[in-house]
């Protein structure tokens, strides 16, 4: 008989009782919630229970959603049952002030460099991290370029003379804006600084 | 002269392993990316990657641009068989917006999909050759992937990155050209792909470089979020287009084929006998659409009046076509809420695309799943303790695209 998404709510709530909320199926996906310090629970309920089976872990993705006071980060784990071809999708949310969430590299090597990847673009700190550093951007970099506030081009940079491309210079054109970049001290990345 | 000391690495007059720096810009690397391998001697003892040499922001770039804008981004994903990347995100698009597509559009982007699966396997598999020292088959499989590259030339006018097909179908009718240099394709291609084989399959040198080498066990690889041939040669028959079809492939026959070791000689194998079933299909899809007479032969796209341009008679005479071509081309289409993650099997595994959508002009987030960047991590497991020569191998083996890994 195949699993439905019936089937892995009612298994999930046993389990967790009112810990686990917001069960929705978009497009057919069931995706539910869970607070961030369940997050290696639920990964290893939903790995080694016999009916579940959710051993393989599609993605691990960042998202920033500025408008929820204390829970603006999310992290999203897409996990895939390959037995029964079911997939699901559990989002936590963490506080961007304090963005501790543990890491599910334990569980499943392949979740480093995405956590990884997550850290260098949104800033979420994976507690237990073999190697928690950037991995796609420069070392040097000081702030979490995929949040928000960040405008697409980064406005830091000294060596760009784009004034012939009708950007920059003393000529403001309105869909460009010039943001401040100050830095807030949690947002300064002491991690991974250069030993010569 | 105290302040001209060199100032030398923590415990580097002490080490007993050479640190050797491969890459970025090297000769077997395909692509820019960085390994640092400590050896002992000429063995292996570990191994640290740098990439992200060529990271160009594409998920903070597609928040900002609408949705057909984003195709040219995804081009240059995984840029050897960039029309299955296309494809993909066309998918990603129809199911957000529920689009259903007509059968000979889903045909058509078959063909197109495997032949770009087999120009992907092609360059891996030569390159393999390459890094082990035999460079014909690399010239000999370069001249029909030009054939490949023309057929899609007269699709939507590129070779390489092909931005080819729109939400909903494609962007012109293929024309008898394109369907002659298709068939001339299916006609001379496998005598080629024959001839390949023989200069690899049972060559005595090519053998004793791969079997063995790189080798994972299937729980490994499942553990580090191995898709495609790479997971294949592991022996898991994982494969996209079987497990959650699209685009119709459940009308086509084909089979999945596996390997046992997971070693570079089964990578070789199974993308080689992928690339068979690549042949078959697209056979069978082109019978297919052959079939197709009168109206029905003129399909080439869905009813998508948002996100498809009318054409170009109806703007000059008809009202609505002529709001809904401004409204598009100025980027007034609001999509609808909503969150989709939607996959198709790309020439290295199950190439993902996570889109949420907050009902504005723009993706909220655009997340693109990519195998390569995945699968690279596991490169230290696989090469540990095996020798350098070993680890080109395995890299060129592994199907590593720099542009894939760093998106």
């Amino acid at each position: 008989m195949a699993l439905t998404n019936q089937q892995i709510k009612q298994r999930l709530t046993d389990k967790f009782a009112d810990l686990v909320t917001g069960f929705e199926e978009p497009y057919g996906m069931l995706t539910f919630n869970a607070p961030k310090e369940l997050n290696l629970k639920v990964l290893n309920f939903l790995y080694d229970d016999d009916e579940l089976k959710f051993r393989f872990l599609t993605d691990l993705c960042g998202v920033h959603y500025p408008d929820l006071k204390e829970k603006e980060l999310s992290v999203i784990y897409h996990l895939h049952n390959l037995e029964d071809n079911v997939r699901i999708r559990f989002k936590i949310f963490t506080n961007i002030n304090k963005p501790d969430v543990y890491t599910a590299t334990g569980l499943f090597s392949s979740a480093n460099w995405m956590e990884r990847e997550t850290y260098d673009f949104y800033g979420i700190n994976f507690v237990g991290h073999p190697n928690l550093k950037r991995i796609l951007n420069v070392d040097e970099m000081d702030y979490f370029p995929m949040r928000k506030q960040y405008p697409l081009e980064d406005q830091t940079r000294v060596d760009k003379d784009d004034e012939m491309f009708g950007r920059g210079g003393t000529i403001g054109f309105g869909t460009e804006q010039t943001v401040d970049v100050t830095l807030v001290e949690s947002e300064k990345n002491t991690v991974g600084e250069n030993i010569i | 002269m105290s302040e001209q000391h060199i100032k030398l690495p923590e415990g580097s007059i002490e080490k007993t392993t050479t640190t050797l720096n491969l890459g970025p810009t090297h000769p077997a690397t395909h692509g820019v990316m960085q390994n640092i391998l400590e050896l002992d001697g000429e063995r292996i003892v570990s191994t640290e990657q740098t990439i992200g040499y060529i990271h160009r922001a594409f998920e903070k770039i597609a928040e900002h641009r609408p949705l057909y804008q984003i195709t040219p981004l995804t081009d240059r994903l995984n840029y050897c068989s960039s029309p299955i990347n296309n494809m993909g995100w066309h998918l990603t698009c129809e199911k957000l917006l529920g689009v259903k597509t007509p059968k000979r559009v889903d045909y058509l982007r078959v063909i197109i999909m495997e032949l770009a699966r087999i120009s992907d396997h092609l360059i891996c598999n030569s390159i393999v050759g390459v890094d082990s020292g035999a460079y014909t088959g690399f010239l000999y499989v370069m001249q029909y992937r030009e054939l490949i590259y023309e057929i899609y030339e007269e699709v939507c006018g590129s070779r390489l990155t092909t931005n080819i097909g729109r939400v909903g179908g494609f962007e012109r009718n293929f024309n008898d050209i394109a369907f002659q240099k298709l068939q001339k394709f299916l006609d001379e291609y496998p005598r080629v792909q024959k001839e390949f084989e023989n200069l690899f399959t049972r060559n005595r040198i090519f053998m004793e470089r791969t079997i063995g080498v790189g080798a994972i066990s299937a729980n490994r690889a499942l553990n580090y979020g191995f898709t495609g041939p790479n997971l294949r040669a592991a022996g898991v028959d994982y494969d996209v287009r079987i497990h959650s079809p699209y685009s119709s492939y459940e009308d086509f026959q084909f089979d999945i084929p596996v390997g046992t070791t997971g070693d570079c000689y089964d990578r070789f194998l199974v993308r080689n006998q992928e690339i068979w079933q690549s042949l078959g299909i697209i056979g069978q899809a082109f019978k297919k659409v052959q079939e197709f007479k009168g109206a029905e032969a003129d399909v080439f796209h869905a009813d998508v009046p948002e996100y498809y341009l009318p054409e170009k008679q109806d703007v000059y005479t008809k009202m609505e076509a002529l709001i809904w071509h401004f409204k598009i081309i100025m980027g007034e289409i609001d999509m609808p809420v909503g969150e989709v993650y939607s996959s198709v099997e790309g020439g290295n595994g199950e190439l993902g695309f996570y889109l949420v959508s907050d009902g504005g002009r723009t993706p909220y987030r655009l997340h693109f799943r990519r195998p390569c960047f995945i699968y690279y991590q596991a490169f230290e497991e696989l090469t540990k303790g095996s020798m350098l020569s070993d680890a080109i191998i395995v890299m060129s083996s592994l199907n590593l695209i720099a542009g894939e890994m760093d998106a």
